[in-house]
């Protein structure tokens, strides 16, 4: 492999790294998001039976 | 909601395989460029990552302008993620363009090159931008005043070009030229196929992260009433 | 008509009576140019070009102003007298050039000594660095001002200012230097108008929208 094209291979691959790692984020996120909204419901069920 | 997922399903989809396609044609059958050999065909990632990142700044001014013109929340969002995508793009463009700089001219960073170094300033710029957001209370003043940073940085992008093309000459003159005015037709085609990839992918990232931000508020909304 | 222009002298006026009584800015400006240009020159090489010197002038004028952009709004936030202004019965515009009007005084004051000085330690000073000086004290002043006026809702607002305000700056740097290195002047000078023609009128119009609640 001459030069030129490690570089276009790496200039690619950062390209593609940045866009896995942004994904990453995104499904650690809606992970949070599930975790608070069984919170979020286990809470609203207790109260529910509190009242009732 | 339902038309909404399923346009950023269906945006997604467009985006992987015109993803594919683009980079198929960069790689097995785009010629080579005479003068610079296989490294030129980074041009094929780093000019539509760049542009994008445009669209994405001038998505955001739209956006913030329109918050301005008719208030609401929404508006705030949809600038907000929109800047955070042209972040991310315009940081892919600065690292892009400095493995184009080592391979071209040896050096990893080369100021006579306008399009990276407004891309630098522009990196700055909107990053201060973040450091606005969370440093300011939320709310409808929040809202405005990221509002008015996002319109002053689509005019600063072309205030900021031509003081570049200004500075070089002081500096010193014009060297390299990246590309010939004319490019061959099957480079053009594999170029315009790669931009409307990453078009299509900053577009659906685009979606995700502001379905993902809208989820977060409504869900703050909801803990708080409950609380 | 008449009642705008009252309004901002009015409101030019406050500012700069606050400042003869207290003598918070102004001072401390003129001590931060000079002792900037004394730093700069041990900071050059021993035989540095005049391209050098002109520059670091740029970048002393530069950093002075942000002193007067952190003030300008500190005492008004620290006293709560902008939402006393904002709520008094004059448009909000009238707020920002007034605020715009009194950051140049002071920016005026800081150059009168910092010209000077600079002919004193480094090299003459010619008139396209006049103009350019002028025609950038606009730039800073107007920009400057509405970040000042952003940056004063945000929490850490000394360490804001200068990251909003410093990408913002570069055309200004690239004009002023321009104009006093440049055999050609007139291109650098047309531009810094250029620049503050565009960014006032952008910062006259949005200012209602930053400082309301």
């Amino acid at each position: 492999m001459s030069t030129g094209e490690k570089y276009l291979w790496a200039a690619y691959l950062v390209v593609f790294a940045t866009v896995l790692v942004y994904v990453v984020l995104i499904a650690l996120k809606v992970g949070r998001l599930e975790r608070e909204l069984t919170a979020l419901a286990e809470l609203t069920r207790e109260r529910e039976g509190g009242h009732g | 909601m339902q038309g909404f997922r399923h346009s950023a399903a269906l945006l997604s989809l467009t985006a992987a395989v015109l993803l594919i396609t683009g980079l198929s044609l960069a790689v097995f059958w785009a010629p080579e460029d005479a003068d610079q050999g296989i490294s030129q065909k980074i041009f094929y990632v780093h000019v539509p990552v760049a542009l994008t990142s445009y669209a994405a700044f001038f998505w955001a001014a739209w956006k913030a302008l329109r918050l301005l013109w008719k208030g609401g929340s929404r508006y705030d969002l949809e600038s907000y993620t929109a800047v955070h995508m042209g972040v991310i793009f315009g940081a892919l463009t600065l690292v892009t363009g400095s493995i184009w700089a080592k391979v071209s001219w040896g050096h990893w960073w080369v100021w006579s090159e306008r399009q990276l170094t407004l891309f630098l300033i522009l990196f700055l710029f909107y990053s201060a931008y973040f450091m606005l957001r969370y440093s300011t209370d939320p709310g409808p003043r929040r809202e405005r005043t990221s509002a008015v940073y996002a319109i002053f940085g689509v005019v600063l992008i072309p205030v900021s070009f031509l003081a570049i093309r200004l500075a070089e000459g002081l500096i010193h003159p014009v060297v390299f030229k990246r590309d010939g005015p004319d490019m061959e037709g099957s480079m053009f085609l594999t170029f315009c196929v790669c931009l409307a990839a990453m078009l299509a992918l900053a577009g659906s990232l685009y979606l995700l992260e502001l379905s993902g931000k809208r989820a977060d508020a409504s869900l703050r909304e909801l803990r708080e009433r409950l609380a | 008509m008449t009642g705008y222009v009252a309004d901002v002298a009015a409101l030019a006026r406050k500012d700069l009576l606050v400042e003869l009584r207290t003598r918070d800015t102004v001072p401390a400006m003129l001590l931060f140019v000079v002792a900037a240009l004394v730093v700069f020159h041990f900071a050059l090489p021993a035989e540095s070009a005049r391209f050098a010197a002109s520059g670091m002038l740029w970048i002393a004028l530069l950093f002075t102003a942000l002193l007067a952009l952190v003030r300008a709004f500190v005492g008004e936030r620290d006293h709560g007298t902008l939402d006393g202004l904002i709520l008094a019965p004059c448009d909000r515009s009238a707020i920002w050039l007034g605020k715009t009007l009194s950051v140049l005084a002071f920016l005026l004051f800081a150059e009168a000594v910092a010209l000077p000085a600079f002919a004193l330690f480094y090299e003459d000073v010619t008139w396209e660095l006049v103009a350019g000086v002028a025609l950038a004290n606009i730039g800073i002043a107007t920009v400057g001002t509405l970040l000042g006026a952003m940056a004063a809702a945000a929490r850490a607002r000394e360490l804001l200012l200068p990251l909003l305000f410093l990408p913002l700056a570069i055309p200004l740097v690239v004009g002023g230097v321009g104009a006093t290195v440049s055999d050609d002047p007139g291109r650098y000078l047309a531009f810094l108008a250029l620049y503050d023609l565009i960014f006032a009128v952008l910062a006259w119009a949005s200012f209602e929208y930053v400082v309301t609640e």
